[in-house]
Order: structure tokens, then sequence, then C-alpha cells
């Protein structure tokens, strides 16, 4: 009973919080409605039982990543971009049928399923995932690592001033 | 114990939000954020699914994808400041260079 309530509530922010991203103007404004997002899905997360990938959502998307665009918006000061007539608001709204078209797809695909017996618990703390990266995941582990070195470069390369 | 349909359900709901913030709005940053509520929404179900069969190999792969935002974001931050850079104004309608 108090889990069911706590994911309505959780539920509720997060699904709040994504249409404030989406229908504020103010991209400030949006950035700090998406931290609020992922504190929840980070709330989520615990409640599934993965205590490590709820510390990790906090800090590498509520802090790092966030962090980022909060920067960029910052520096970028396009908080005066989508004022005025939409020249193409004909074709954008369109995205509102197709928008919850996708929606009544996705959860028929959910419902159709129907309720599952639950399974057995998942083990979600640090030494359980550890493990695994580090045994059945170690060659895409490493890969990983590449990958973010190459974006480290690429993005000092883009940044630069020529 | 809430049933793992509904955490799908609060994914899909979440991820056609996303989907249409991409489509919606006109600031690349906004476009950008929209994506990432879409990706959390599908590591939401990841895990979601991980814990229905009871494996922790949802959590790592979510794992992936948390690393491969990391990057992704910041090499696109890093595109969407060199457009400014070029053309002093942000937004997609004016990015037609490499349509058809």
């Amino acid at each position: 009973m108090t889990a069911a309530v706590a994911f309505g509530l959780i539920a509720l922010i997060v699904v709040g919080a994504a249409l404030g991203l989406v229908l504020k103007r103010n991209p400030i404004h949006g950035a700090l409605f998406l931290v609020v997002n992922l504190g929840g899905i980070a709330a989520l997360y615990l409640t599934l039982g993965a205590e490590f990938l709820a510390a990790a959502q906090v800090i590498v998307y509520a802090g790092a990543i966030m962090v980022l665009f909060v920067f960029a918006i910052m520096v970028l000061i396009p908080g005066k971009e989508e004022t005025g007539p939409d020249p193409r608001r004909r074709y954008r709204l369109v995205a509102v049928p197709v928008g919850a078209a996708l929606l009544v797809e996705l959860t028929l695909i959910v419902a159709r399923r129907g309720a599952a017996p639950p399974g057995p618990a998942v083990p979600g703390g640090v030494e359980t995932i550890g493990r695994l990266l580090f045994t059945n995941y170690l060659f895409p582990f490493e890969l990983t690592s590449l990958l973010l070195l190459a974006a480290m470069v690429g993005v000092m390369l883009l940044a630069k001033r020529t | 114990m809430v049933p793992e349909s509904y955490y799908l359900a609060l994914s899909a709901v979440l991820f056609a939000i996303g989907v249409m913030g991409v489509v919606v709005r006109r600031n690349p940053l906004v476009i950008f954020m929209s994506i990432e509520l879409a990706l959390n929404a599908a590591n939401l179900a990841l895990v979601a699914f991980g814990h229905r069969h009871g494996s922790p190999d949802g959590q790592a792969l979510v794992f992936f994808v948390m690393a491969v935002a990391a990057a992704e974001v910041a090499v696109g931050l890093a595109i969407i400041v060199v457009i400014f850079r070029v053309r002093h104004r942000l937004s997609v309608d004016d990015l037609s260079l490499m349509r058809w």
C-alpha cells in the first residue's frame, strides 16, 4: 500500500516535470524541470531495488549532464528564440495527435501483456553490478571508456576557436 | 509491491512526452533535453524489465546507456555552441543546410 502511494506520488512529479520541460518557453526553467524529473526517476530506481543506478543517476545525470546543459544555456542565452509567431505552426500542431497515437500504441503493448506474477528479487547493490560489469560486460565496459575518451577529444576539437 | 507494468506505462508516457518535445520545440537545447527525457524513459523500462526477470543485466545496460548519454550530451552541446558561433541564432528552423 505504501509502495503504491509512493509510486503514484513520484509518477505524478515525474510526469509533471516532463510536461513542464516541454511546455515552458524558457530553457532554464526546462532544465530545472528536467533535474526534478531525473531525481524522480532516481527515486523510482530505488523503489525497483536498483540502489547503484539511483546514485549513478543523481551523480551523472542530475549532476554532470545537467550542469553541462545549464552552462550551455547560460553561454548561448537563447531565452528569446522561441518568442514570436511560429512559422511552422501547422506542422508542429500535428505533433499532438502523433504523440497521442504513440502513447496509445505503447500503452496498448504494455496492457496486452497483462499482469505477470512478480519475479524473484533483484540484487541492485554496487557489488552485484560491479561484478557483472567486470565479468560478463567487460568488453563493453572497456569500449565505453574508449567512447568517453573519443567524446572528450572531439569536444575539445569542436570547441576550440580557430 | 507495484507491478512492473505500471513502471512500463509510466515509461511509455515519459517517452511520448519526450518525443513530442523533440517535435514541438524550436530551441535545439530544449530538443536535446527532450531526447534525454526519452532516454530516461527507456532506462526506466530497462530497469523494470530487469526487475521482472530477476536479473541485474538490465541495470548493467542502463549503466552503459548513461555513459553513452554523457558522451552524446558533451558532443551535441559542443556542436550547438559551434552552430551558434557561426549563425548567432538558435532555432532548428534555420538549420536546413543538410536538407535534401
